[in-house]
């Protein structure tokens, strides 16, 4: 027999999109748009990080749910919201899309099969896995390929992009996020490697990543240092650390 | 040898500080938790101040050849352990803050929600 398509597989689970955005009312509500065009099954969720701009109001008018933070908490804080949230209202998929655009929401599909055939309770959709060619500064290139690298060297398990946040998560890995997930910047990378201790299956699939179309990464050179050295002593740290939450059956 | 003015300067800062802490606390403006290493590091340089052979033994044990300067890196140790443990204090309530934010984001969407429920069907008892 053969397999169902991803997308009537789908159908049956209750699926969440998390949409992390800081001021980017000028293109969250196509990512928005984008993610119910290719799958009307998602519940899209707009993580609004204490923008000053009208992100909040603009994604609500393109149909999604906004959770409006207080005030900025850094893209992992932000995130994680999303994961409560998906893991508070019985989510059993939930996906990261950017709202700046970058990731594209036609390639969710391709995100979701992994996770569907149960082989995966993370999917990471990697920039270096072989699809199309991710162009990018060559310091940054560079950054990505280094945490990569440190990661595989410290779960023992090839990672080609560490640091990707186009990621899918089955509801396993959402109780491990919604209790404990890293805050601030190049979250991603930390949360890779605590995912994998605390014994999730992680998958990567190439995907296709667009240029940026409107703004600019929020991470400027002194900051993505200061961030760098953090994720490098959190990896360091995370050698003699324990699984702290517990793992739930999978039904 | 240990100069006379030293000792009794440094038994006079070291109570005036002991005081001060002893107020903080009685106005309520300091918890006693966070007190406890501060008059630790209060009292220890008190004792060592008013107590010369025992600044002595110590600063001849660690190898400073002149007591007063056992005085100074001890009481800067305690300093450093103070702030140390405000870092982990601030770890802490920094962490509760980002959860407090995320679960108030995560109400205050179910209550504009509910609200707009309760709007559509206005046959709540007035």
């Amino acid at each position: 027999m053969l397999p169902l398509p991803v997308e009537e597989r789908a159908a049956g689970r209750r699926r969440l999109a998390i949409v992390p955005a800081l001021n980017e009312e000028q293109t969250v509500a196509r990512v928005v748009a984008e993610i119910r065009t290719v799958d009307p099954g998602f519940v899209v969720v707009v993580v609004d990080d204490g923008s000053s701009d009208n992100t909040g109001p603009v994604a609500e008018q393109a149909g999604a749910l906004v959770l409006r933070l207080p005030f900025n908490l850094g893209i992992g804080g932000a995130v994680q919201t999303g994961y409560r949230y998906a893991y508070a209202n019985g989510f059993e998929i939930a996906v990261q899309v950017d709202g700046d655009g970058q990731h594209d929401p036609r390639e969710l599909p391709r995100l979701l099969e992994p996770l569907l055939a149960g082989e995966a309770d993370v999917v990471i959709g990697s920039r270096f896995a072989g699809a199309g060619s991710y162009r990018a500064p060559l310091a940054r290139r560079l950054g990505i390929r280094l945490f990569a690298w440190l990661v595989s060297l410290v779960l023992r398990k090839r990672i080609t992009d560490s640091s990707s946040s186009f990621r899918a998560l089955n509801r396993r890995a959402l109780g491990v996020f919604a209790t404990d997930y890293p805050h601030g910047y190049l979250e991603t990378v930390e949360a890779t490697v605590l995912a994998s201790k605390q014994g999730l299956r992680l998958s990567e699939v190439p995907v296709v990543m667009r240029q940026r179309e409107e703004g600019r990464s929020a991470l400027t050179v002194p900051l993505s240092l200061w961030y760098a050295a953090k994720v490098l002593v959190a990896l360091f740290v995370s050698l003699f650390r324990r699984p702290v939450v517990r793992l739930e059956e999978e039904p | 040898m240990i100069p006379f003015r030293i000792s009794i300067v440094a038994g006079i800062v070291s109570l005036v500080f002991l005081v001060v802490i002893f107020e903080l606390i009685r106005r309520r403006r300091l918890q006693e938790r966070y007190a406890l290493l501060w008059l630790l590091t209060g009292a220890v340089i008190f004792l060592l101040a008013a107590w010369r052979d025992a600044l002595r033994l110590v600063s001849e044990n660690i190898g400073i050849a002149y007591p007063p300067s056992a005085l100074f890196v001890i009481a800067s140790f305690f300093i450093l352990v103070v702030l140390l443990h405000y870092s982990t204090v601030i770890s802490e309530l920094s962490e509760r803050n980002v959860t407090l934010a995320q679960q108030l984001a995560i109400l205050e969407e179910r209550l504009r929600r509910a609200e707009a429920q309760a709007e559509e069907r206005p046959s709540l008892p007035s």
